[in-house]
C-alpha cells in the first residue's frame, strides 16, 4: 500500500487538521525566540537543545504508535530508568553491546505489556501502570537504589556527548533515523495502515481480517524499545544509569502526542507532528531559560510545569473546536 | 450425568465466590500471614500506625471510585493534594492568620478545599462539557497543579508548629487516629449518596450506559462534574491531612504518585474501569490491602523497591480477575 501523495502538503493538512496547531505554535515560538534572544539560533543552543530532547522525542514517537491503536503506555518513564541502569552496567563492553541489549530489555517490557493487554485482556491503562511500578521496582533493585556510573574508558559516552563528524550529536542522528523509519512504517506499510485501522475501530478491523493482535503487539514492543533507547541516551548523556529518573516522562510523552494532534481514541495522528509536539514542550523550557537570562523577570523552574499544562489546555481547546467542526470524526466519545 | 452437572455448578459456585470476594479473601490471607510471621503485629500501635497511613489513600480512593463509576479517571488527585497542602500553611502563617488565629485556622481549612473544588470543577467541565477524554483532561492539572503549588511556596518546605491544625493528622478519638474516623464518616456518607440519592443513581447509570442515561433525561453533565468535584475536594482534604501529619508542607512530595495508589485501591476494591459500579467500602478495602502489603513487606525487612513490584502484581491480579468475571 504505497501512498503516492504522502508528502503532499495540502493533503497532509486535510488529513491531519488537528496537527496544524502544533506547527503554527512551534513556528511562532521559534520566531519569537529568534527575534528576542541573541544566542537562541546559535549552533550551541540548537544542538544542546536537540541533544537533551532526543530522549523525549524517542519515547513520544513510540507512545504515538500505542495511542494510535487506542491504547496508552504509562510504563515508558520507568522502563527508560531501568534500561539506563542496564546500559550503565553494560557500558564497559562498549556502545555496540550496551545499546542493543538495553533496547532489547525495553522491548521485553513492551512485550510483557502486550501480552497482558492482548491475551490477558487487561485494559492498557492498568497493564502499563503495573509495568510502570514493576520496572521502577526492578531498576531500584538491580541498582541498589544508587546511580550507576558508566565506564568512561569505553566508547559508551560518545553517543550522548559527541557529534557525528563534529556537527550533529549522535543522539540526533539516531533519533532522526528512528523518526523517519517510523514515519515510513506508519504511512506506507500495511502494518502502519493496520495500526491506524485498529485505532479507528477495533471490532471492524477484526472483522475485516486485519492482524489486529500483531499490530498491537508491535506498538507496545516498539514503545518499550523507544523507552529503552531513551534510557541509553540518558545513561550516555549524563554518564550514569539513573534508577530514579523517568518520573512523569510518560505524561510528557502523552502530552507531546496530544499536542501533536494525535487523537487519544486512536486512528488519527502523525509522527512528524508528534516530534513537533515534543519540541514545542521542550522549547517552552528553553525559552523560559533565555527569558530568565535577560533578567527582566525571574520565572522559577516551577513555572515550567504550569506553562506546559497551560499549553496542553490551549491545544486541547483548539483540538476540540477543530474536531467538532469536522463531521464524521468524533473526538473524545 | 447429574453428578457431573452438580459438580460443575459447585465448581463454578466456588469460582464465583472466589472472584466476588477476592478482596476479602486476600485481606484474610494477608492478616493470617502477618499474625504468624510479623513480630508485634497484633498490637494496638500497629493498628494505629496503619490506620493513620491508610486514611489518606482511602479518602482519595473513595473520590476516585466515584469518578471511575462514571467511566472516567482522575490523574490530578496528587497535584490537588499538593496544592491544598501548600495553601493551608500559607494562610495560617500569614500576618492575618497570626493576628486572628481562629479565623486563620478556619481559613486554612476552608480555602484549600475551595481551591480543590475549583480544580474539580475545571476537570469536570473539560470532561463533561468539552467532552475531552478524562485521562487528558486531568493530565492538565496533573502537570500544572503541582507546579502552581511550588510557585506559591517558591519550592520551599514550609514547616510549622500548630497543634490545632495538626490535630487533623495526629489527633486521636477513642485511641484511634482522627483521620481514620474521618475516612469512615466520609465512607458512610458517600455510601448513602451512591445508594440512596438521585445523584448516586445517575452516577451509576452514566457509567453503565451514558447515552441511555442522557436519553432518559438524566443530568449527565452535572452528575459527571459532581463526581470530579467530590473527588477533588476529598483529595484536597487528604492533602491537608498529610501536611498535618508531618507538621510540614512539601509541595514536591505531598501526594506524589497518589493517583496510582488511589486507582489501584479503587480497582482492587471492585470498581470497574468501564464505569457503572461504585463500591465505596470496596475502595477502603482496596486501600487497606495496599497499605497492609506495603506494611507487611517493610515490617519483614523487604526493600521498599520490592514492595512496588508487589503492588504491580496486586493490581494486575485484581483486574485480571475482574475481566474474567465479566466474561
Amino acid at each position: 500500500m504505497l501512498d503516492q501523495n504522502a508528502f503532499d502538503m495540502r493533503k497532509y493538512i486535510s488529513r491531519n487538521p488537528q496537527s496544524v496547531a502544533v506547527w503554527i505554535a512551534l513556528f511562532v515560538l521559534i520566531v519569537f525566540g529568534l527575534l528576542r534572544y541573541d544566542n537562541f539560533g546559535s549552533a550551541y543552543n540548537i544542538t544542546s537543545f536537540l541533544n537533551y530532547n532526543a530522549m523525549f522525542i524517542a519515547i513520544s514517537v513510540g507512545m504515538c504508535f500505542v495511542i494510535l491503536t487506542g491504547g496508552i503506555d504509562l510504563s515508558v518513564g520507568s522502563v527508560a530508568a531501568f534500561t539506563s541502569v542496564i546500559a550503565a552496567y553494560l557500558s564497559p563492553y562498549g556502545i555496540e553491546v550496551a545499546l542493543p541489549l538495553a533496547v532489547l530489555s525495553g522491548v521485553g517490557f513492551g512485550l510483557f505489556n502486550a501480552v497482558c493487554i492482548v491475551f490477558g485482556r487487561i485494559p492498557p491503562f492498568i497493564a502499563t501502570l503495573a509495568t510502570m511500578l514493576g520496572a521502577k521496582g526492578g531498576s531500584l533493585v538491580i541498582s541498589g537504589a544508587q546511580t550507576i556510573s558508566v565506564d568512561w574508558g569505553s566508547n559508551f559516552t560518545q553517543l550522548g556527548m559527541e557529534k557525528a563528524m563534529g556537527i550533529v550529536p549522535w543522539t540526533i542522528v539516531l533519533v532522526g533515523i528512528l523518526v523517519v523509519c517510523l514515519w515510513v512504517v506508519l504511512e506506507m506499510t500495511s502494518l502502519g495502515r493496520t495500526i491506524l485501522a485498529v485505532g479507528g475501530g477495533e471490532d471492524a478491523s477484526v472483522m475485516m481480517g486485519l492482524k489486529v493482535n500483531r499490530a498491537k503487539i508491535f506498538a507496545y514492543a516498539l514503545s518499550g524499545g523507544c523507552a529503552g533507547l531513551a534510557g541509553v541516551f540518558l545513561a550516555s548523556g549524563f554518564g550514569a544509569g539513573q534508577p530514579l529518573e523517568g518520573v512523569g516522562w510518560e505524561l510528557s510523552a502523552i502530552a507531546s502526542v496530544v499536542v501533536g494532534g494525535t487523537l487519544l481514541t486512536g486512528g488519527l495522528g502523525s509522527i512528524p507532528a508528534t516530534v513537533a509536539g515534543a519540541l514545542l514542550l521542550g522549547l517552552v523550557f528553553n525559552i523560559l531559560n533565555f527569558e530568565n537570562g535577560k533578567g527582566w523577570i525571574s520565572f522559577s523552574a516551577y513555572w515550567q510545569m504550569v506553562i506546559r499544562g497551560a499549553f496542553l489546555f490551549a491545544v486541547i481547546l483548539f483540538q476540540t473546536r477543530v474536531m467538532n467542526r469536522q463531521s464524521g470524526v468524533e473526538f473524545a466519545k | 450425568m447429574t453428578s457431573l452437572t452438580s459438580e460443575h455448578t459447585m465448581r463454578t459456585g466456588v469460582a464465583t465466590k472466589l472472584k466476588s470476594h477476592g478482596g476479602l479473601i486476600a485481606l484474610g490471607l494477608i492478616l493470617v500471614f502477618n499474625i504468624i510471621v510479623t513480630p508485634n503485629f497484633l498490637h494496638t500501635q500497629t493498628l494505629a500506625v496503619n490506620i493513620s497511613q491508610v486514611a489518606t489513600i482511602a479518602i482519595v480512593a473513595m473520590g476516585m471510585t466515584l469518578v471511575i463509576a462514571t467511566g472516567g479517571i482522575d490523574l490530578s488527585v496528587g497535584a490537588v493534594m499538593a496544592l491544598s497542602g501548600a495553601l493551608a500553611p500559607l494562610i495560617f502563617m500569614s500576618e492575618f492568620g497570626q493576628a486572628y488565629p481562629v479565623l486563620g485556622l478556619i481559613g486554612a481549612l476552608f480555602f484549600p478545599l475551595v481551591a480543590a473544588l475549583l480544580c474539580g470543577l475545571f476537570n469536570g467541565v473539560i470532561v463533561a462539557v468539552l467532552r475531552v477524554q478524562p485521562i487528558i483532561a486531568t493530565l492538565i492539572l496533573f502537570i500544572s497543579g503541582r507546579g502552581i503549588a511550588q510557585v506559591l511556596t517558591n519550592g520551599n518546605l514550609q514547616t510549622f508548629s500548630y497543634p490545632e491544625f495538626s490535630y487533623l493528622g495526629t489527633g486521636k478519638i477513642l485511641g484511634f487516629p482522627f483521620q481514620g474516623w474521618l475516612a469512615l464518616a466520609i465512607a458512610c456518607f458517600l455510601f448513602w449518596v451512591v445508594n440512596r440519592t438521585v445523584f448516586g443513581r445517575y452516577l451509576l447509570a452514566i457509567g453503565g450506559n451514558e447515552r441511555a442515561a442522557k436519553l432518559a433525561g438524566g443530568p449527565v453533565r452535572r452528575v459527571k462534574i459532581g463526581a470530579y468535584v467530590i473527588c477533588s475536594i476529598l483529595s484536597g482534604l487528604a492533602g491537608l491531612i498529610v501536611v498535618a501529619i508531618n507538621s510540614a508542607s512539601d509541595a514536591a512530595r505531598n501526594g506524589n504518585l497518589m493517583e496510582l495508589d488511589a486507582i489501584a485501591a479503587a480497582v482492587v476494591g471492585g470498581a470497574l474501569l468501564q464505569g457503572g459500579k461504585a463500591p465505596i467500602f470496596g475502595a477502603i478495602l482496596g486501600a487497606v490491602i495496599i497499605q497492609l502489603v506495603k506494611y507487611t513487606l517493610l515490617a519483614n525487612g523487604v526493600e521498599d523497591e520490592v514492595a512496588l513490584i508487589a503492588k504491580a502484581a496486586i493490581i494486575l491480579a485484581a483486574v485480571y480477575i475482574q475481566q474474567a468475571r465479566k466474561e
